[in-house]
């Protein structure tokens, strides 16, 4: 395993010496700034997502669930569309952007919290009942923003519709800074609690039974993920599936279930993703396709091949 | 008994749809009022109760095929197929007539749907959860092809169209497909009990006599041609498929020679109404089908998984 | 008659049958006993057609199988497996009834009505009968599908482990169900057991299966002793004779 670690961080070096040197021209210490500054993003977006949605299947006990898929970005398009609808979309874009994200953060703070708690609630034992909830949440989100937007006037609508859709090539630098030291104290409370994590992996009867009940590290866990989610969302807006696919080929690909190796590793899996995809589309293919397609079409496929190779 | 009930209620809904639209019916010169009914009320209304009752049947197959009730046509890769299959003759040839791309589109669901099945047969039932995750992902792989051919030929508009599903443009001649969606579904009451039996798996369906592969086959064409018609004539149209069937099962089981009426029935009356709605709340303008059976439907289910589900349960 | 011949089985190359022949007659209740993996619950699935056939050949009464129809399979023998999990809400009633769908086809008659009705009395769950699957306990479950087994009303049933969920009571009323049903109405039973002392109550032939051959075969009193199980368990434990029965000091 320290094998395919290694492998995978001089990948990562490899995917971001090539997003930073390739097809530059001009002014080396401009682009390099200016490339930097994106590259930091992308790895920021990395490290948020797959940290949340490892720890968020730890405390739901599956391998499916994202905070995606139960509904969290929806509830952030949702919520975001309601505010421009209530205050106008330019009284919403006058608005400082580091105020403008903390506002976000902590909207999407409280959401999920309700959310989370409400689904999880749900379906304390039953598994199948919380899946469903959340899928039908998200369409039940997603259809109201939809309504939402149908209302209020094009304009306004054009400021949601810039916010719904993820955006790998023009990221929003200028909250850099506020979004590493979010993902800086988020991150470090997740590694502090990996050992708890390991215990609550086991299910809730081992885990109970060891002294770990999953009720007690619930809320922590939720608010750190809220915390990487909104830093993540807030920075490129949301991926659906990105989380989903690096939690599963990351438990493809490392044989173990210590959050000590699947965290690093999900984050260097993403990275690899995000910083290797973003290369190739905007550097050598030349492409015009978003690299969401692209993620989806490509990631979606290694997932199926490792998935039925796994099961041989 | 309930059953009458439920037929009389959707009638009358049906028979509301007829005067619902931006032009008043009874304020119109008696002479318009039959060519507009003939023309776009009557089709329109047709048109939902026909998509609403046949893509609720075809979740209930596939779900029963894939002993799984997480699957539907329209996220699992069926539907995207369809789609994929419409865009491909779009740009391929532009100039053909409606009944070669829906043969395509009814094609390539069809090839879709067995990659997925041939997929998830693979799969341990241990897992249960691991379907509708291959599903999800399997119908994200399609669906990133449709939009990148789609971007790659400036189409983007287009699958825009299929993609939501609407029935504003539903007029006389522009929507009979959709009856052969609806004779399809029908269909399906002729072998109920053996896609009950399918069910309960390979082994009870081979012990009972079944050639299991044929029924499967069967009901995997069912709810490709159901698909690629919904998706030729409106536009994918989600969560009826899944819906649907989940509340019918919890509310009266499984056994589809006793709930195959009442499935239609609920998914006719699902989409009507949220076609209704869709026309009247932002009136005199429309919202899409799918947005309002998103907000109508969820709800709906929601309010059946926890209270409704409790007397089954 | 169940006429088995050179049958071998392997799975990725592993034989997990090798070359076993066998003739069931008609009438009576044969019990399979063997350590996991001794090749009984294949042995199962190959005559009841859930696994295709590799070599050799498997012939119940004329019919031949992999050769012969669907239908006529189903009314001539049917199966119950352990894996009784099932996703479909359906009631007592409903599954039981669709043991009848190989004479009825979907159509069902006042025959098959009251053959339905007559299952769930005889293995006491008329009270049930409207309940769905998933709210029974495991060991109603079994039986609900052991009447689904018995409503296909066919010559043979082949039942793998149906013991498993049961307690004491409902085994022993089971076990004397089957072999009512061997004396009354001359089915035959084939039943993969683990409990021996079951086999040697119940059964009139014992089948001993060891990585995939037979080992020992005959009737319960003269074949379960001290030497087979340490022969086909590797265990040692003693025999007692019992008012003329084999039993065994776990």
């Amino acid at each position: 395993m320290q094998v395919r670690i290694t492998l995978m961080v001089a990948a990562l070096v490899l995917c971001c010496l090539a997003y930073l040197s390739l097809g530059a021209r001009g002014d080396w210490s401009f682009v390099l700034a200016f490339r930097a500054s994106k590259l930091a993003a992308l790895l920021l977006v990395s490290f948020a997502l797959s940290w949340a949605t490892v720890i968020f299947q730890t405390i739901t006990g599956s391998r499916i669930l994202t905070p995606a898929i139960m509904g969290f970005d929806a509830l952030f398009l949702l919520l975001l569309s309601l505010l421009v609808w209530s205050i106008g979309g330019q009284a919403y874009q006058a608005l400082p952007v580091q105020g403008l994200m903390a506002a976000n953060a902590a909207l999407l703070c409280s959401a999920a919290l309700i959310l989370f708690k409400v689904v999880l609630r749900a379906g304390r034992d039953n598994m199948m009942q919380m899946i469903l909830t959340g899928v039908v949440l998200s369409v039940l989100f997603r259809s109201l923003t939809s309504y939402v937007l149908r209302v209020i006037d094009p304009n306004e609508y054009a400021v949601v519709q810039a916010a719904s859709f993820a955006r790998f090539s023009n990221i929003d630098t200028s909250l850099l800074t506020l979004a590493a030291g979010l993902s800086l104290v988020a991150g470090l409370g997740v590694w502090h609690l990996r050992h708890r994590l390991d215990v609550t992996s086991l299910g809730p009867v081992l885990s109970t039974s060891l002294g770990e009940p999953p009720q007690r590290l619930q809320w922590q866990v939720l608010i750190l993920i809220s915390i990487l989610v909104s830093v993540s969302t807030a920075l490129v807006g949301p991926v659906a599936f990105f989380g989903l696919l690096v939690t599963s080929l990351t438990y493809l690909i490392i044989p173990s279930s210590r959050h000590a190796d699947i965290l690093p590793a999900a984050a260097l899996i993403a990275g690899i993703i995000l910083v290797g995809g973003q290369t190739m589309m905007e550097r050598v293919l030349d492409l015009n396709t978003p690299l969401s397609v692209v993620v989806e079409f490509l990631g979606g496929l290694v997932f199926l091949f490792l998935l039925l190779r796994s099961l041989r | 008994m309930s059953k009458w009930l439920c037929l009389i209620a959707l009638a009358a809904l049906a028979s509301v749809s007829l005067f619902v639209g931006v032009i008043d019916l009874l304020r119109v010169d008696p002479a318009e009022i039959w060519p507009l009914i003939r023309d776009s009320r009557f089709p329109r209304t047709v048109a939902t109760l026909l998509t609403g009752a046949s893509l609720a049947i075809a979740g209930q197959i596939m779900q029963l095929i894939a002993r799984n009730r997480f699957v539907e046509p329209m996220t699992s890769g069926t539907g995207q197929s369809a789609a994929l299959g419409v865009l491909l003759t779009a740009v391929l040839f532009p100039t053909a007539p409606i009944g070669l791309k829906m043969g395509l589109a009814s094609i390539t669901a069809l090839g879709g749907s067995v990659l997925f099945f041939s997929l998830i047969r693979r799969l341990p039932p241990t897992q249960p959860l691991l379907v509708p995750l291959v599903g999800l992902i399997y119908g994200g792989i399609v669906g990133a092809g449709v939009t990148y051919v789609a971007f790659q030929a400036d189409m983007l508009q287009f699958i825009e169209i299929w993609m939501n599903g609407e029935f504003s443009g539903t007029l006389r001649g522009r929507y009979e497909l959709l009856w052969l969606a609806g004779i399809a579904a029908a269909l399906t009451y002729l072998v109920a009990d053996q896609f009950s039996i399918i069910g309960l798996g390979e082994a009870v369906s081979i012990n009972l006599g079944l050639s299991y592969r044929q029924v499967v086959m069967l009901g995997l064409l069912m709810i490709s041609v159901v698909t690629a018609l919904t998706v030729v004539t409106v536009g994918i149209i989600p969560f009826v498929g899944l819906v649907v069937p989940n509340m019918v099962s919890l509310m009266a089981g499984d056994n589809l020679r006793r709930t195959l009426p009442i499935t239609a029935m609920a998914g006719a009356g699902l989409v009507l109404i949220a076609d209704l709605v869709g026309r009247l709340v932002i009136y005199p303008f429309e919202m899409p089908v799918g947005t309002v059976i998103g907000v109508v439907g969820a709800i709906a289910f929601l309010w059946l998984l926890y209270k409704g589900g409790r007397r089954a349960g | 008659m169940i006429d088995i011949h050179n049958l071998s089985y392997q799975i990725a190359g592993q034989p997990v049958l090798r070359d076993v022949s066998l003739q069931l007659a008609k009438g009576g209740v044969v019990a399979m006993i063997g350590p996991n993996g001794a090749g009984k619950s294949t042995l199962l699935s190959l005559i009841a057609r859930l696994l295709p056939l590799q070599s050799g050949s498997i012939v119940v009464d004329d019919l031949q199988i992999g050769e012969a129809t669907d239908i006529e399979l189903a009314r001539t023998l049917a199966i119950l497996r352990q894996d009784l999990t099932v996703a479909s809400r359906l009631t007592v009633r409903d599954l039981v009834g669709f043991g009848r769908y190989p004479y009825h086809r979907g159509r069902p008659g006042a025959e098959d009505r009251e053959l339905i009705e007559a299952a769930l009395k005889l293995f006491d769950l008329a009270d049930l009968g409207d309940r769905q699957l998933d709210t029974l306990s495991g060991g109603q479950r079994q039986r609900a599908f052991v009447a689904m087994a018995y409503a296909q009303d066919t010559d043979y049933l082949l039942l793998d482990e149906p013991l498993n969920n049961l307690d004491i009571a409902a085994s022993r009323a089971l076990m004397e169900v089957l072999r009512d049903l061997t004396r009354q109405r001359g089915r035959t039973v084939v039943i993969v057991l683990h409990d021996i002392n079951y086999a040697a109550a119940y059964a009139d032939r014992i089948i001993a299966l060891k990585a995939g051959e037979v080992v020992a075969d005959g009737a319960p009193s003269t074949i379960v002793s001290d030497s087979l199980l340490q022969d086909v368990f590797q265990t040692r434990a003693k025999v007692k004779t019992v008012d003329g029965r084999p039993i065994v000091l776990v």
